[in-house]
């Protein structure tokens, strides 16, 4: 059970960060693991990788390979899960995580390294007891602007800007506050990841949504929090649903340091949060979302004469009409070989290309506005294209973000801090949707 | 990465670091340390300033401090002379007031891995024992166990008599760790183990823990630490203080107590209960770990503990990390080994996401496949449909066999798909379809008509020689019913000057002499042509050898022809392994949460098909298809009785009353299910009745990744009790040279027990494993036969 060496490498495999836990193995198993990436012909090598009798475990965080080797039989979802968080803690510690933000705030994490593992073993990866030993300051590697004005336009907020923050206003190393004194704030946010299928007769197959609540506190003093949640929520298949406005989840748990006292009656979760990010809340919902999925798709697709394939999309928007989907993007698949595309959309700040690699057309939508529908029509030049070919046409896969939504419902109906904060402190909860994986079939 | 102009940059910062001005001030000093270890991590052999960085050890700045330490444990094993002089500051850090300062002055004395420095190191980690804080005392713990490790033979600490300490629960294991020893003879790490025993009780859970794995560490040789009554309630009940790195770790080491009493497990067990269901799936899976231990004599709590971890297991699927993700479906196939229906209703879950990676997608498909049944195998085929026309190819073969497989139970839906996709005319996918074709086809015989019908045309894109050999021995077998069969041989045929592959020619050879029994007329012209290439110009005497043998064989006649040739065309008794037999949970409770499942792909995985389906070779995990529990234990007392360097004899005797009696095409049958060969036969009911047999086996090798193949040849004897000849086992082989021995005392052997048949085998080259592995299957096979008739 425990890690021999830890390094961070760069996608283009230079190395950022090394440090031996054990002295079992030499620095060069780094180049080994790199060669062993390189030499496989997908980008994405095993979990898992050994060499002799050292096995390498690796996970990928902000475009890095995030490496732990062993040699003795670990637990792979302790290496994983402490890996993953230590990448957590970098990106708390360091403000960001990016091949850049590691190369200048090495000492730092060299430090955290220190401290988090002792011969191998994990000892602690509470932020709260790390921040009490990390002496270097940490290097934001961009300069941190309350008024980032770039960013105010997709939330489409220009006239409360008072009281939306920026979206880079949580990522800032937690322990900046000490210095610069008094920005005391707290995120609260409801992300929730979307899985739809969407059979080619419009049925919805398969829709699922993981959702979290993540509490990133920049809060010193900060010794409790109530999160009150919709009041109407409700958990587990087998209840009674109320009218309408129930939201309701399958199934959720908890951080272990959330108090639940209030929760069966109020929905109210107390905890003590740590400085940095921590997931206080996870749940699910399969099969039964509220409304509707956000994206319905009305394709056509046939072949003209002279061997073309002629698409004609028509992807509605079924969200509110208030919200808005941003950063939409639709991938057609399309038959092999498929050699040039023209295109007719329906306004110019849309784009779509073709890539062969992929046999994907893409097609991206900036921003989208709920209830509104768009048309975008492909013609793909496919030189041998038979009438089998048109099983290879599809799926079309979306990505996009819901900004200020949920699609469960769940809300945060308030957030409380005790004691009261002497300064002026700062409370936001912020809502998002993304898409994990959204397929329509044609 | 060599960094370039490396040694110009030593130079420069050996400069900087010597320089008084830098010295003097201590942001410059500092960032010129930054430097030095900014270039150490990129790879710059920065070893050369070791005696610089030496004496900007020596400072009040914690941060340099502990830059400076990290260079000098990095470098330490090189400089062993130098590293001495900073022993010095390192002890004297060890008094100082601020316990960060001691922590860490402890720690990097440990971590120069230095044995010369032993002497210096100990008295200070006897007071980190007792320090006041807490994050020294967890320092000075994993301390001894980093010196215990670097002079694993020498003593540490003083040796003194042992001090029974007063807790009562420290007692006995201290007189259980003294008694392993010599008697007389005084643990050399007495005092210190006993001190880490004491500090179990240590109020900060971390020290706890870490005594835990100093103890291991240090008593390894004894089996780790002992986890006696006292001590497994004392750390049960602290389980919830610790963080939940903390309780892997206990929950790991406690899967070694065992309960007294029934009473006293089921107490434990619902204590874990909440562990089990815990929301951060490395408790979860550590919990279930030790479930599976603690209740291997209990197999009904095992399942139970199962289901319960459904929930949480299918959470970590969710998981926003893919890595995760994947861990969690290879666990997931560890269940389903024994619960084979155990997620069905959640079937969706494992529907693969567009953006997932190829890894997680084919285990993704591994797992649906195994949870089709009649309401969702709709649903689930045309899920799986949409895979195959992937970008990724390997994700597309995957998706095509993993409904190949489905088409066992379910064919006529999967024929569909399979003919639809060979539309597309696409290399890959046309390959893939066809060889599931062919496996298809040896599994639902039915199912030959429309095999027969979707093969027109495919050779036209085939490319590979995987795809290239099912068709040839579709052709072959199924060729009087293919009317275009000849043609497409024909142009095999006349290709074969420049045909690479070996398995082709093999293949197209074998597929001309069959079509030739059914279709003479068409094919006389060609297989003669054939014939005479490959006896002619061939130069690979395997080709060469076959086509001799078929040219002698066609001269005795088409009768004769027809009875070697016109072997098996498809094993409808594969069906029965279908739907598999749920294994006891005992297979596989010592993979669980280890990096097995994320290493070994699982049987199925494989492009099943690399050769035709009788001379599929059998893979030592083959025996995943049968339950041999009960077998296990055989082969440690089957007797080896003779070792040449790199082939192997063994004896065993098998107690199957019945075999004898069993007809000829029944063992057959039974044995190449397994895809053991049977070579000769004498007929049933005579004395003595012997078998001969004989197969391949394929066996990967973890260290290298490479397959290592072994040729068996076995003899099954039955003496009736009578007193055996003298047997012999034979063989002919490419690679095998005929080593036949009188095996004499072999008739003593069986005095007395009428009822057992004898086995003798011989492996060549020698590997031990895979022998285990045939020795069980066919053990397996002759109980199978044995209670069919009995």
């Amino acid at each position: 059970m425990m890690i021999s060496q830890i390094f961070i490498l760069s996608s283009k495999g230079d190395h950022l960060i090394y440090k031996d836990f054990r002295g079992e193995s030499s620095s060069d198993v780094v180049t080994t693991f790199y060669q062993k990436i390189t030499a496989l012909t997908g980008d994405q090598p095993p979990v898992v990788m050994s060499h002799k009798d050292l096995h390498f475990i690796h996970v990928r965080h902000g475009g890095l390979y995030w490496v732990a080797t062993t040699t003795g039989d670990s637990s792979p979802f302790t290496i994983i899960d402490f890996l993953n968080r230590l990448s957590s803690l970098v990106r708390d510690f360091c403000g960001g995580l990016s091949e850049k933000s590691v190369q200048m705030n090495f000492a730092l994490i060299y430090e955290l390294l220190d401290e988090v593992l002792d011969y191998g073993y994990i000892q602690t990866t509470s932020s709260d007891v790390l921040k009490n030993f990390i002496q270097t300051e940490a290097v934001s590697s961009k300069p941190f602007s309350l008024f980032d004005l770039s960013n105010i336009g997709l939330f489409g907020a220009e006239t409360q800007q008072s009281k939306v923050a920026p979206s880079s206003a949580a990522t800032r190393p937690i322990q900046t506050s000490r210095e610069q004194g008094g920005k005391q704030e707290i995120f609260v946010d409801v992300v929730e990841r979307l899985t739809v299928v969407i059979g080619s007769n419009g049925v919805v197959m398969k829709a699922d949504v993981e959702g979290e609540v993540r509490v990133k506190c920049y809060m010193p003093s900060c010794s409790e929090i109530r999160i009150g949640l919709n009041e109407e929520l409700s958990i587990g298949k087998s209840q009674l649903r109320g009218y309408g406005s129930s939201v309701r989840v399958d199934e959720c748990s908890f951080h272990q340091s959330v108090k639940l006292d209030e929760f069966d009656n109020h929905r109210i979760l107390r905890l003590c949060p740590s400085q940095g990010e921590q997931t206080v809340m996870q749940y699910r919902l399969s099969d039964e979302l509220p409304s509707a999925p956000p994206f319905r798709l009305f394709p056509t697709v046939e072949r003209d004469g002279g061997g073309r394939l002629l698409m004609y999309l028509k992807l509605r928007c079924d969200l509110p009409p208030k919200s808005c989907a941003i950063n939409v993007c639709t991938s057609v698949s399309v038959p092999k070989g498929s050699l040039s595309l023209s295109q007719e959309l329906s306004s110019p700040d849309q784009s779509s290309e073709l890539n062969q690699q992929s046999r994907a057309i893409t097609w991206r939508i900036p921003r989208f506005s709920g209830g509104t529908q768009l048309s975008a029509l492909f013609k793909v030049e496919v030189p041998g294209l038979g009438p089998s070919s048109m099983m290879e046409v599809g799926p079309v896969c979306l990505t996009f973000e819901l900004p200020k939504f949920t699609s469960t419902g769940l809300q945060v109906r308030f957030l409380r801090l005790t004691p009261l904060q002497p300064g002026p402190s700062q409370r936001w909860v912020r809502y998002t949707t993304h898409s994990d994986s959204y397929t329509i079939r044609i | 990465m060599p960094y370039l102009c490396g040694e110009e940059t030593v130079k420069e910062l050996r400069r900087c670091l010597s320089n008084p001005h830098v010295q003097a001030d201590p942001l410059r000093y500092r960032n010129t340390i930054l430097r030095v270890i900014r270039a150490m991590s990129q790879g710059v052999d920065v070893s050369g300033l070791f005696s610089e960085m030496v004496k900007a050890c020596a400072t009040v700045d914690i941060v340099q401090k502990k830059l400076v330490y990290l260079f000098l444990c990095s470098y330490a094993a090189l400089n062993p002379e130098l590293s001495l002089l900073v022993i010095n500051t390192l002890r004297k850090d060890c008094q100082d007031t601020n316990p960060m300062v001691r922590s860490l002055a402890l720690r990097n004395m440990t971590n120069l891995r230095l044995p010369s420095l032993v002497e210096y190191v100990e008295q200070p980690l006897t007071a980190g024992l007792k320090d006041r804080a807490a994050s020294v005392r967890r320092v000075a713990v994993l301390g001894w166990a980093k010196l215990h490790n670097l002079q694993p033979t020498s003593e540490i600490g003083v040796v003194s008599l042992p001090v029974f300490p007063w807790y009562s629960l420290i007692v006995s294991v201290h007189i259980y760790s003294s008694s392993t020893n010599a008697s007389f003879m005084v643990h050399p790490d007495a005092t210190v183990v006993n001190e880490l025993y004491n500090l179990l009780r240590d109020p900060d859970p971390v020290v706890m823990v870490n005594c835990l794995r100093a103890l291991e560490e240090i008593l390894k040789e004894e089996g780790g630490v002992a986890i006696n009554k006292p001590i497994t309630h004392h750390l049960l009940n602290r389980l919830k203080e610790c963080d939940i790195w903390g309780q892997c770790e206990v929950l790991r080491i406690l899967q070694r107590y065992q309960p007294q009493s029934e009473d006293e497990l089921f107490d434990i067990l619902s204590l874990l209960d909440s562990s089990l269901v815990s929301p951060h799936p490395p408790v979860m899976a550590a919990t279930l770990s030790l479930f599976l231990s603690l209740c291997s004599g209990l197999p009904a709590v095992s399942l139970a503990a199962l289901e319960r971890v459904c929930g949480p297991l299918l959470a970590a699927c969710g998981s926003g990390s893919r890595e995760m993700r994947f861990t969690a479906l290879c666990h997931i196939q560890l269940l389903l080994r024994s619960v084979p229906g155990l997620m069905g209703a959640h079937y969706k879950r494992f529907f693969c996401g567009y953006a997932e990676p190829a890894y997680i997608k084919q285990r993704k498909m591994q797992v649906l496949v195994e949870l089709v049944n009649d309401e969702n195998v709709i649903m689930l085929l045309d899920e799986l449909k949409g895979y195959c026309t992937d970008v990724n190819t390997d994700t597309a073969q995957a998706a095509i066999s993993a409904i190949g497989r489905i088409g066992r139970s379910y064919s006529d839906k999967c024929f569909v798909i399979l003919t639809g996709l060979l539309g597309l005319k696409q290399d890959h996918i046309t390959s893939a379809v066809v060889q599931t074709m062919r496996d298809l086809v040896w599994v639902c015989p039915q199912c030959s008509d429309t095999v027969c019908s979707a093969l027109e045309g495919c050779e036209e894109t085939l490319q590979d020689v995987q795809g290239r050999q099912a068709l040839l021995w579709l052709l072959g077998v199924y060729g009087e019913r293919i009317s275009s069969a000849p043609y497409t041989l024909e142009v095999f045929i006349d290709g074969v000057r420049s045909e690479a592959s070996l398995g082709v020619k093999m293949e197209l050879l074998t597929a001309a002499m069959r079509l030739f029994l059914c279709r003479p007329a068409e094919m006389q012209d060609m297989l003669g042509r054939l014939l005479h290439y490959f006896i002619e110009e061939e130069t690979d005497m395997c080709v060469q050898d076959q086509a001799l043998l078929y040219y002698r064989l066609l001269r005795c006649g088409t009768e004769e022809t027809r009875k070697v040739l016109q072997g098996r065309r498809s094993d409808p008794s594969l069906g029965v392994l279908i739907g598999r037999p749920a294994e006891p949970v005992s297979q596989w409770a010592c993979s669980f949460n280890t990096l097995e499942p994320l290493t070994v792909s699982a049987v199925e995985t494989e492009p099943s098909s690399r050769g035709s389906p009788e001379h599929t070779k059998p893979k030592t995990d083959l025996s995943e298809t049968l339950n041999y529990s009960q077998n296990e234990n055989l082969y440690s007392g089957a007797e080896k009785k003779e070792e040449t360097d790199d082939s192997v004899w063994v004896k065993e005797s098998i107690q199957c009353s019945t075999i004898p009696h069993c007809s000829p095409q029944s063992l057959q049958a039974a044995m190449q299910l397994v895809n053991i060969q049977t070579l000769a036969f004498t007929p049933p009911n005579t004395l003595p009745w012997r078998v001969y047999l004989y197969t391949h086996t394929q066996h990967m090798s973890s260290a290298e990744m490479s397959y290592n193949n072994s040729l068996i040849l076995g003899e099954l004897l039955y003496t009736g009790g009578s007193g055996g000849e003298p047997s012999t086992a034979e063989g002919e082989d490419g690679h095998v040279t005929k080593e036949l021995e009188g095996t004499a005392e072999m008739g003593g052997w069986g005095n007395g027990k009428k009822e057992q048949v004898k086995v003798t085998l011989k492996q060549q080259p020698r590997d031990d494993e895979s022998l285990r592995g045939f020795l069980s299957i066919l053990t397996t096979v002759l109980h199978t036969l044995s209670s069919e008739r009995g």
